[in-house]
């Protein structure tokens, strides 16, 4: 089974994981103010990059924690983890 | 009127532990209180309150004046008591961390203990559990929040020799988790009286 870094216990089963989609999505700055197609974009439209993706994570078995990964969705591979409070790494 | 009995959830599996060779010994731990502390900072009055360091290294546990603290997050601990009931644990806790600003709840009914001692535990614990039990890295003071099988548990290093864990089930899951014990502790116990 593949194991994923957590940010604070380590290395884990992947089981113990819950996948939150993609990272570094902002929450709107007037909500009120967005017509129903730009609300929609917020609410459901989500990249979908083959490679590279950064991600939210929650150890949910584990410390139940939220951080986010950098994950290449065509080898799975997770390349960098870090915490909700470090900026988004600049992988070369 | 009736009488309500407080039974343990692992009663029915007394006599299959009692059973099992002492490589795996594997013994029901009897009720303690329990409190789960949610707490941003740590300083001198919270310790000085608690009568403990709580531990900030991730993945520790360290012992208190009746119990154990466990690490259970950046801003969150589980705490033990053999001293007090746990109305008055929690009372004595939350006085501690309420005017900091943190939360103490109550929780002793939500985990039982399990014993596990013996030398071959660390292979039974192997069969569901891919974190690294070996004396090296988890020796006494070593704790991890992780699965067994398709149960939620804490895990407790108690020895310094990988023999020797605490391990805590959340109640509804102890029936699973002992069936899955004594599984997996099959191959280490006899199966025929010579
Ligand atoms: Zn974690």
């Amino acid at each position: 089974m593949q194991l994923i870094e957590c940010p604070w216990c380590g290395l884990r089963e992947e089981v113990e994981f819950y996948y939150g989609g993609q990272a570094h999505v902002a929450y709107p700055e007037d909500p009120a103010g967005l017509s129903d197609e730009e609300w929609a974009h917020y609410v459901f439209f989500r990249d979908n990059p083959k490679g590279r993706f950064a991600e939210r994570w929650s150890h949910s078995a584990g410390c139940r924690r939220w951080f986010n990964a950098i994950r290449d969705t065509a080898t799975y591979r997770f390349e960098r983890v870090y915490r909700l409070d470090d900026p988004k790494p600049v992988i070369p | 009127m009736a009488e309500l009995l407080r039974t343990h959830p692992l009663e029915a599996w007394a006599t299959a532990f009692e059973r099992l060779p002492d490589t795996v010994g594997t013994t029901v731990e009897p009720f303690v209180a329990m409190v789960d502390v949610r707490l941003g900072a740590l300083g001198p009055e919270v310790s000085a309150a608690l009568g403990v360091d709580l531990p900030t290294a991730v993945n520790t546990w360290v012992p208190t004046d009746s119990g154990w603290a466990v690490w259970l997050g950046p801003d969150e601990w589980l705490l033990s008591s053999t001293a007090e009931t746990p109305e008055e644990f929690e009372a004595r806790v939350r006085s501690a961390v309420l005017p900091l600003g943190g939360a103490a709840v109550d929780v002793s009914a939500q985990r039982i203990g399990l014993r596990l001692t013996g030398a071959r535990v660390r292979d039974v614990l192997a069969r569901g559990c891919a974190i690294d039990l070996h004396p090296r890295v988890f020796g006494r003071g070593s704790s991890a929040q992780t699965t067994l099988g398709l149960a939620g548990v804490v895990l407790l290093g108690l020895s310094d020799t990988g023999d020797d864990y605490l391990l805590l089930v959340r109640s509804s899951f102890a029936g699973y988790l002992a069936d899955w014990l004594l599984d997996a502790a099959l191959e280490f116990t006899p199966t025929h009286k010579s």
